[in-house]
């Protein structure tokens, strides 16, 4: 199964919707929006557009903040993070393409706080998967997927953003 | 004691001969080579078919460890190496621990020779009182007591000067100088060749003029002096053009080259390989070619193994901070045959390098097959083949170059005065 | 022509010791320098620290006293979570062999997984990287007259941010190269990054024997050589080359090869000058070009600890189990 450049079109403008009355509902005003590096800051780029452009956006890689160094090393070539706002005592909307396990969202939210305090983060997902190994959710999920263990969902993009399931080899 | 053996292809260079046949020995001393003796019975048989018999080998230079301590390598381990490797004869360096610069020394010497018996030590005293350099040493008793010729190894002298009455004193006391050409001032604190791997590897070098600005002097020395002067472990082409235009003009010198310089080269060093620290140092490939052709045309006279037993300890450590040598006695004849194989030279000349060569630089009757000579002799099969592994050495020194080098040619027997020496068990 | 890689290189052709820049390839040289740009925005931040070598143990093994490299190593470590001990035998006597594999062994029964290695003696660091357990990395912080690849390193990143490519510069590396590690990595590291003229500048007295053969061009003259050149090198001259036959005066050296500001003119008029410090002024370098704009000196200083801290992720990196995949995020 897959989900194409429209269907995913339609979820943004959903959780986008849903996102803007969370904020209001509990009062975030003013807040910043940060992708995780490649598909996180796709979706992120998307739903800053409709937020409007005053949202200012910012990309986080957590290579050095993986808790899985000791298993496979260095990636090659990291990008550095690029947030180019302060962070202290702000509302962060945090977005990722997709929360599987958690541990990306960990190592996301230990390097946020490296950069200073935020007042609050908000967890926006594409997709929300089965699988996860720490108590993390989001607060606003495009899509929740039943998927096995051996499958493995993954964002194409940046244009036109596809997802698609693939077994893993 | 009557010994035959029989069938075997007799080499010896002393006599040019180079013939099928048997060697009959009697109380060792060789009796007859080649002509059948009437009537001679032998005790024991040696059968050398499709064996060479040939003199035992005579090392110029080889050491068996420091004397005065119980350390590594002894008289006793480094003679079973030897007599393995079919060296009947060995020359021990005055460097060691004590220096041999007393009659005592060389007493305490030849007495653990004398004990050991598989091989024959001779010693060569000390120039100058302990090698210090600064004055002369009991050159006549050194000889007395039984030292073949004197040498201050690699120590300096500390001039000219007291190199000439040195010179002097050794010729009319009838010495033979040996000479280890190195200007210590220019070796400076250097470990390897002064070139392109020096200055990549960012080792200190030593210069070509270290060994040459030496040899330059000894020669002029030399010719003033009239003292008979052996040259050992030439390194450099230079040198060995210097020794060449010196013996053309008739001066009474001669020269050696060790083992390592005709098969490694400064490349070998590359990677901070601890066994190829080596004084003097491995050289550039021109110098190995100059070293070989000053073989072939007789400009030096002898191989020598330069053996060097070391401990572990001795070379591990980062490359300057450890002693250079090598353990190498065990490949000489080997080496030697593979210059035969290799058409560098012929049998006769490979081996006249390593026993009557030696022999005459130290004007002792050894080293020859002739009619009423010690049977010091050997017997190789050539086309056995070997492959080095340093922890199989019998030498204590595991600080072998040769590691893993795939070698021809095995002794199967050595004699020293008719006495078989290797194999252990008869 | 080397056998360096066989030890720096794990079976994957990752980095597993970093000893010298010579033999690498281009691409992993490229490596470092990117990696180090990523390391180098950490310094920015309210802490300035990543997670990544949590729980990992560094040994500063230092038996030459420099308090400059070993604190930028010391800063990388602690800015990549690692612990660090700083182990100064400097001043004791046990630069000896024997002892000096003793005490590797010893600090390595502690756990170590990295060791920081500074010796006067060429070929230490090699030594060391041939004796220590598989699990254990080790970095080249200076061996002898050999060479100090993170140096070299971060003078090349200190170029790649200055310069456009490595392609058309042209590098002068001005004083005592044959007792300089750091010219040796440097000048490996210019040629297999592609800077096709590379020119040594220095008295026959301070060149290294056949150092054409590293592919330099050599310079007697300092004039001569500084004509169009984009970098200038300029390396510490240590006092004890006074004493020995190699100059006679620091006066006398100033004259010939000082870098002035007269001179500096003869240069590109976008030429860097660089200097590994600590700096000699007025014997090296006339005071007014070290602290001129044109000097990139300071920055080399902190771009040293983006390149140590890539340095070590990268090796203690490779010791890991399978392979780093391209695959951005393999575990969301």
């Amino acid at each position: 199964m897959t989900l194409d450049a429209r269907q995913i079109d339609s979820l943004l403008d959903d959780m986008t919707d849903r996102l803007r009355e969370l904020l209001t509902s509990t009062g975030k005003t003013d807040p910043l929006i940060i992708g995780i590096h490649t598909g996180g800051y796709w979706i992120a780029k998307k739903i800053q557009q409709r937020l409007g452009l005053s949202v200012l956006l910012g990309e986080l890689n957590i290579a050095f903040y993986r808790d899985d160094f000791s298993r496979i090393g260095m990636h090659p070539h990291v990008a550095p993070s690029q947030l180019p706002f302060n962070v202290e005592d702000r509302h962060i909307i945090l977005v990722d393409d997709v929360l599987h396990s958690g541990r990306t969202i960990r190592a996301a939210m230990n390097e946020i706080f490296d950069f200073g305090r935020p007042a609050s983060i908000t967890l926006v997902v594409l997709i929300e998967r089965t699988g996860h190994e720490l108590p993390i959710k989001a607060d606003i999920v495009g899509k929740s997927l039943g998927l096995k263990s051996d499958e493995h969902a993954k964002l194409l993009g940046p244009e036109p953003l596809a997802l698609e399931i693939k077994k893993a080899e | 004691m009557k010994i035959q053996i029989t069938n075997g292809r007799i080499i010896d260079p002393a006599n040019g001969l180079d013939l099928i046949g048997s060697v009959y020995i009697e109380d060792g001393v060789i009796l007859s080579v080649g002509k059948a003796v009437a009537g001679f019975k032998p005790q024991h048989l040696i059968d050398a078919t499709d064996q060479w018999v040939c003199p035992g080998l005579i090392d110029l230079s080889a050491r068996f460890g420091d004397h005065a301590q119980q350390g590594l390598a002894s008289i006793a381990s480094e003679s079973i190496a030897a007599a393995s490797a079919g060296v009947t004869t060995v020359c021990c360096p005055p460097d060691t621990s004590p220096v041999i610069d007393t009659p005592a020394v060389v007493e305490l010497i030849n007495q653990r020779a004398a004990r050991s018996g598989k091989t024959r030590i001779f010693t060569i005293g000390a120039l100058t009182h302990g090698l210090a350099g600064d004055r002369l040493a009991e050159m006549y008793s050194l000889q007395q007591a039984g030292c073949v010729a004197v040498s201050n190894a690699n120590r300096p002298v500390a001039s000219n000067e007291i190199l000439r009455r040195a010179f002097e004193y050794a010729a009319s006391t009838n010495l033979t100088v040996f000479i280890q050409a190195e200007d210590h001032t220019l070796r400076n604190q250097g470990v390897i060749n002064e070139g392109a791997f020096s200055t990549r590897l960012g080792l200190p070098p030593i210069p070509e003029t270290a060994e040459t600005v030496a040899v330059s002097t000894a020669l002029l020395l030399a010719e003033q002096t009239g003292v008979r002067a052996h040259f050992c472990r030439l390194s450099t082409a230079r040198a060995v053009n210097m020794i060449a235009r010196a013996k053309q003009s008739g001066l009474p010198v001669t020269a050696d080259v060790d083992i390592c310089h005709l098969y490694l080269t400064e490349q070998d060093v590359d990677g901070y390989n601890v066994n190829c620290h080596l004084s003097p140092p491995l050289r550039r490939l021109e110098d190995q070619q100059a070293l070989i052709q000053g073989l072939i045309d007789g400009t030096i006279d002898a191989v020598v193994s330069d053996h060097y037993p070391l401990s572990e300890d001795a070379k591990v450590a980062p490359f300057n901070l450890t002693r250079p040598g090598a353990s190498t006695i065990e490949m000489l004849l080997p080496l030697m045959l593979d210059m035969v194989t290799r058409k560098q030279l012929s049998t006769l000349q490979a081996l006249e390098k390593v026993t009557s060569n030696p022999a005459r630089i130290l004007d002792q009757n050894l080293g020859s097959l002739g009619v009423g000579c010690l049977a010091d002799l050997i017997v190789i099969d050539p086309n056995q083949s070997w492959t080095v592994n340093r922890q199989n050495l019998r030498s204590a020194g595991k600080n072998t170059p040769f590691d893993g080098w795939e070698l021809m040619g095995k002794i199967t027997h050595t004699l020293l005065k008719g006495q078989t020496v290797y194999p252990a068990l008869e | 022509m080397t056998g360096n890689n066989h030890i720096q290189l794990d079976s994957n052709g990752r980095l597993k010791h970093f000893l010298t820049t010579e033999g690498l390839s281009r691409q992993l040289l490229v490596e470092i320098l990117d990696n180090a740009e990523s390391f180098a925005g950490v310094a920015h931040r309210a802490v300035k620290k990543v997670p990544l070598l949590r729980g990992k143990t560094i040994v500063n093994l230092f038996f030459e006293p420099s308090t400059r490299t070993s604190t930028t190593f010391d800063l990388a470590a602690n800015r990549l979570s690692a612990d660090v001990v700083n182990v100064n035998l400097a001043t004791s006597s046990t630069s000896k062999g024997e002892s000096l594999l003793d005490t590797l062994h010893t600090l390595e029964a502690m756990h170590t997984d990295m060791f920081v290695v500074r010796h006067s003696s060429s070929g230490a660091a090699h030594f060391i990287a041939g004796h220590v357990a598989p699990h254990v990395s080790v970095i080249n912080a200076g061996d002898g007259q050999h060479a100090h690849p993170t140096q070299a390193m971060l003078d090349m990143f200190t170029i790649r941010r200055h310069k456009r490519s490595f392609e058309t510069l042209t590098v002068a590396i001005v004083g005592d190269i044959m007792h300089s590690r750091v010219a040796r990595s440097d000048i490996h590291a210019l040629k297999t990054l592609g800077v096709n003229d590379v020119r040594v500048v220095g008295p026959k007295t301070l060149m290294p024997a056949d150092i054409e053969s590293l592919g330099v061009r050599v310079f007697d003259n300092l004039d001569n050589a500084l004509q169009q050149v984009d970098v200038i090198i300029m390396l510490r001259l240590q006092k004890e080359r006074m004493l020995s036959a190699s100059i006679p005066s620091e006066s006398e050296y100033f004259r010939r090869y000082g870098l002035t500001q007269t001179r500096l003119r003869l240069a590109k008029p976008d030429a860097i000058v660089m200097h590994p410090g600590p700096i000699n002024r007025g014997i090296e370098i006339e005071s007014s070009v070290a602290d001129s704009n044109q000097s990139v000196i300071l920055q080399q200083v902190s771009h040293g600890i983006a390149i140590r801290m890539a340095v070590m992720a990268m090796t203690l990196g490779s010791l890991s189990g399978s392979l780093a995949k391209n695959d951005e995020n393999p575990d969301n």
